[in-house]
Formats: structure tokens, C-alpha cells, sequence
């Protein structure tokens, strides 16, 4: 179905999502909600030496946003914080490699508000 | 009933099973929005040329058939809003929050519709009151319940926006009434679905929107008993509801007026009007028949397609049906339906608190008006059938 809806990148990170789980002690962490339809997801990073060491996600979510995040936080994995902070948009829906319609765009995008809000918060 | 030529979208080929989110419009209802703009439009009230009191009139006449349809007393009990969610936040503020404090307790169902929930808590934060919400089932079904001595209001939706299921009515007016509270019944999926009359209800308040009931966009209701209307403040101060203007102070027109400021929806009013008196001629006892019918048929599908959870399958219902398909996101569901042309809503249908009690983050919800037909809820079931072979794929 993921591949019909949604072209073979986005059904690929929904049936094998990368860095899903969570991390010991992460440095920094955020969870929230798509207000479209209540889908959770939260971000947790490894931060060494003001590069992003690690970075893994959790969600109950939809096929994009659970292919989102997979594929955000591989991205994410190496770069340095003022990288990551200042990621476009464009980037990760490019990544994503299909059409959404607009009312989906805010699934795609719900895991890179919730890492900026992790890179913003952290201690 | 076959009215699908009545509708002008419908031509499109589409399965449109999203009525309770909005229904579509029948040539009727534009043509009198086009009608009154092109031989009719002018501001209301304090015109005294003819053609302005031929719009003050037009506006009058939409009251009227308000009333009748929803067999109030008098016209003037009508509040024209820009819907439900108005209708029950003027309640809320006009009412409400002037005449509550600590101690006091509003009583809401945990099914409501968001905004039948968020305006009272908003009232119980501000006043000090006490909100509690009636408990419901894993189904959605309402428990019983026992109402505090010290409830003052009971707001609840005669159906379920989410499920479709009509709510017990007389037993929580009656237990409202012994503990002499007031009853607000958000009426916005039960006035476009089924024949009703507010003296048999026996509430005090009734909100519901044009949008839902084949009228325009940006016009609802706000019924109340006359005593209820006269201790009700005015959401908005302005133009169109004062008797009298000093430099200071001002007073204010009799109920309906002084809850109307501003230019009111004069065309909206003339399109409202225009659809009621399109049910009327369709009958709302048929309306509901042909919903029934509808419902009973796409619940038997449904039920076939493996793996699909019905919430509340077999609860009295209006045209609304929930349900999920196993391991797949609601939104998901909903975007393989619309490959197919078939327009339903997926996620928590601004029921959040329902959806925590279902135990789901929100389900597809199909349904269904006066102009659905068979084709279209047999197109969901084939849908819902090649989903189900196509999970995991």
C-alpha cells in the first residue's frame, strides 16, 4: 500500500525504519504531536563534541511521518549542531521523494520540528 | 430517494461520504445565495427604502423557518451565529461564566466534539468552577452516571460527530432537570439528520450550524428559552443590537437582536432558509429512513472485510460509521481511498478525549446525507477490501 500511496523511498523507511528506538542518557530529547491527527513522535540526540553523534526517534505515525524520521535522523547523524539547527524543509521533503498533497505536508515535517525543538531545548 | 441531480458537485466522480464534516449544496441553496445578491442586496435593520426592508424581510423569514423546523415557539428564541462552535462559545461566555463560580459544576460527555468541550473548560478555569466529563465505554457508549447536586449546566451532542451514535436525550435532560440544571444540546449532527423538535427535547439551549444541513457556510443557531436568552449577555458590542447610545453607556435590543452585532449574514440566512425548506420537502423522517438503510447496508460490508474495526457497530446511529484497518494509520487509509475517488476523514475528528478512551490516536469515519447512495458505500467496501490485500506490501 506504502508504495502505491507514496513512492518506494517513503514505503522503503516504513517497512525498515533506520534509528528507531531510543538512547541511554540521550543530551538532548523532544516529543510531540501532529495536530492533524494526533500522531507522537519524539527525537532523541547524542551530542559530542557539538556534532550529533547519534540520533533516534520513536512514533506511533503514519507511513510519512514514521519514513520522515527515519530518513531525517540518518541525515542528521554527523552533522554539527548549527547544521542541523538551520536544516531546510525542502531537504527533507525532497529526500522524501513523492508529491504529498498539503494536507500531508505536516506529517512529513512533524519529526524535523520536533528535532529542532530537541537542538532548541537541550540543557 | 435519488436527489444526486439536485447537487451540483456531485456530477464530480467522486464517493462523497464526508457529510458530517460538510454537506454539499443543492442547486436551490445557490441559486438563493445568487438570488438574493443579484435582485435582493442591501444591509438590514435600519433601512427604509423598500429595497432594504425587502432584505431586513428575507432575514426575518429565515428565522421563521428556523423555528419551524425545530418547532420552537417564537421566532425571536433564534440567534443567527457563524455556527455551532459560536452558538456554544456565546452560551459559554453570555451565559455561563457571568453565573458560575467555585463549587458550581458543568457537566460535558467524554464524546463531545472539541468544541463542546474547550468553551467550558475555559468557563471552569475562569469561573472556578468544576468541569466533569460523563464517562463512556471503550465503544464510545455512554456510562451511567449520576449528576453532582451542584451541576448548573449539562452540555452533550444528541449524535456523535466521531461515531454517529445518538445520545441518550431524555435520560440526561431528566437527570439534569432534578439537580435543576440547564441543558445545552449541541445539535450539529442530529438537525441535519433527523426530524426533531426543541419542546420535546426540553433543553434550554440548542446550537447548530447551516454548513452540516445542506446550507452555506458561515451560518448557525443559537435557539434558547426566552428566559434563558434574556439573562445572556452579547459576545460582541457594536452596531445592529442598541436601543439607546450615550457618550458612556448604551442599551440594548431585545433578544434576538442584541446578540447580532454587526452586518448579519443576511444571504447566508436566505441559503439557510432555502435548504431547510429543501428537507422539509424531502421529509425528515424519509431523510433518516434513507440514512438508516444506507447504514445498515455499509455496516454489513463493512463487517465482511477482515481485520476492520467498527466502533459502536451496533449503537443507534445516524449516517456515520468509524472503524480502522489493522496496522495501517488512519491517514493512511484515507489517502489509499482517495486514490479511488472516495472523500472520507480520517484522525481524532476533534474528539481527542473519545479517541484516548477508544484507545486509538483516531480512526476513518464515512457518512452519509439525504443524497448518498448505494454505489458509493459499495465503492468503500471494494476499497476497503483491496486495502486489506494490500497491507504490508
Amino acid at each position: 500500500m506504502s508504495a502505491a500511496l507514496y513512492g518506494a523511498v517513503i514505503a522503503e523507511h516504513f517497512r525498515r525504519p533506520r534509528n528507531q528506538g531510543a538512547l541511554d542518557a540521550p543530551d538532548a530529547a523532544h516529543e510531540d504531536v501532529n495536530p492533524l491527527c494526533g500522531d507522537r513522535v519524539r527525537i532523541e540526540l547524542r551530542i559530542a563534541s557539538d556534532r550529533i553523534a547519534a540520533a533516534r526517534f520513536k512514533g506511533d505515525a503514519c507511513m510519512v511521518a514514521v519514513a520522515a524520521a527515519s530518513l531525517l535522523t540518518g541525515m542528521l547523524e554527523g552533522m554539527t549542531l548549527a547544521e542541523a539547527a538551520a536544516f531546510p524543509e525542502a531537504r527533507l521533503l525532497e529526500a522524501l521523494q513523492a508529491p504529498l498533497r498539503p494536507s500531508r505536508v505536516g506529517c512529513a515535517l512533524l519529526p524535523l520540528r520536533v528535532a529542532r525543538a530537541a537542538l532548541r531545548g537541550r540543557p | 430517494m435519488n436527489l444526486r441531480g439536485d447537487f451540483p458537485l456531485l456530477a464530480r466522480p467522486i464517493a462523497y461520504l464526508d457529510s458530517a464534516a460538510t454537506s454539499q449544496k443543492p442547486r436551490a441553496v445557490i441559486e438563493a445565495l445568487r438570488r438574493f445578491y443579484e435582485e435582493q442586496n442591501a444591509n438590514v435593520h435600519r433601512g427604509v427604502y423598500r429595497l432594504a426592508e425587502e432584505a431586513t424581510q428575507a432575514l426575518q423569514d429565515a428565522r421563521e423557518a428556523v423555528r419551524r423546523f425545530i418547532g420552537a415557539n417564537d421566532a425571536s428564541e433564534v440567534v443567527f451565529t457563524r455556527g455551532t462552535t459560536e452558538s456554544i462559545n456565546l452560551v459559554a461566555r453570555g451565559w455561563a461564566a457571568k453565573r458560575l463560580g467555585p463549587g458550581d459544576e458543568i457537566a460535558v460527555t467524554a464524546l463531545e466534539h472539541h468544541s463542546n468541550l474547550v468553551p467550558w473548560q475555559r468557563v471552569a478555569q475562569e469561573s472556578g468552577a468544576t468541569l466533569r466529563l460523563l464517562e463512556v465505554s471503550g465503544q464510545g457508549s455512554l456510562l451511567p452516571f449520576e449528576l453532582s447536586p451542584r451541576t448548573r449546566l449539562l452540555a452533550f451532542s444528541h449524535v456523535s460527530n466521531a461515531l454517529g451514535t445518538v445520545q441518550p436525550v431524555a435520560r440526561l435532560v431528566r437527570a439534569a432537570r432534578e439537580r435543576g440544571a440547564a441543558v445545552l444540546i449541541d445539535a450539529a449532527q442530529s438537525v441535519p439528520h433527523l426530524p426533531l423538535s426543541v419542546r420535546e427535547l426540553g433543553c434550554d439551549f440548542l446550537a447548530f450550524s447551516g454548513h452540516k444541513m445542506l446550507g452555506p457556510m458561515g451560518i448557525g443557531v443559537l435557539w434558547a428559552r426566552r428566559e434563558r436568552l434574556e439573562e445572556m449577555e452579547p459576545l460582541l458590542a457594536g452596531g445592529g443590537m442598541v436601543r439607546e447610545v450615550r457618550d458612556d453607556r448604551a442599551t440594548w435590543l431585545d433578544p434576538p437582536w442584541k446578540f447580532e452585532a454587526g452586518t448579519p449574514p443576511v444571504a447566508e440566512a436566505v441559503g439557510l432558509r432555502a435548504a431547510i425548506e429543501y428537507l422539509e420537502a424531502a421529509g425528515m423522517e424519509a431523510v433518516r429512513a434513507h440514512e438508516a438503510d444506507l447504514v445498515a447496508r455499509l455496516l454489513a460490508l463493512l463487517t465482511e472485510v477482515p481485520g476492520l474495526a467498527l466502533y459502536a457497530p451496533s449503537a443507534e446511529r445516524t449516517g456515520v460509521v468509524s472503524f480502522n484497518l489493522e496496522g495501517v494509520h488512519p491517514h493512511d487509509l484515507a489517502a489509499f481511498l482517495d486514490l479511488r475517488g472516495i472523500c472520507v476523514r480520517a484522525g481524532n475528528h476533534c474528539a481527542q478525549p473519545l479517541m484516548r478512551r477508544l484507545g486509538v490516536s483516531g480512526t476513518v469515519r464515512a457518512s452519509l446525507h439525504l443524497y448518498s447512495v448505494r454505489a458509493e458505500i459499495e465503492a468503500l467496501a471494494a476499497a476497503l477490501h483491496a486495502a486489506r490485500a494490500e497491507v504490508g506490501r
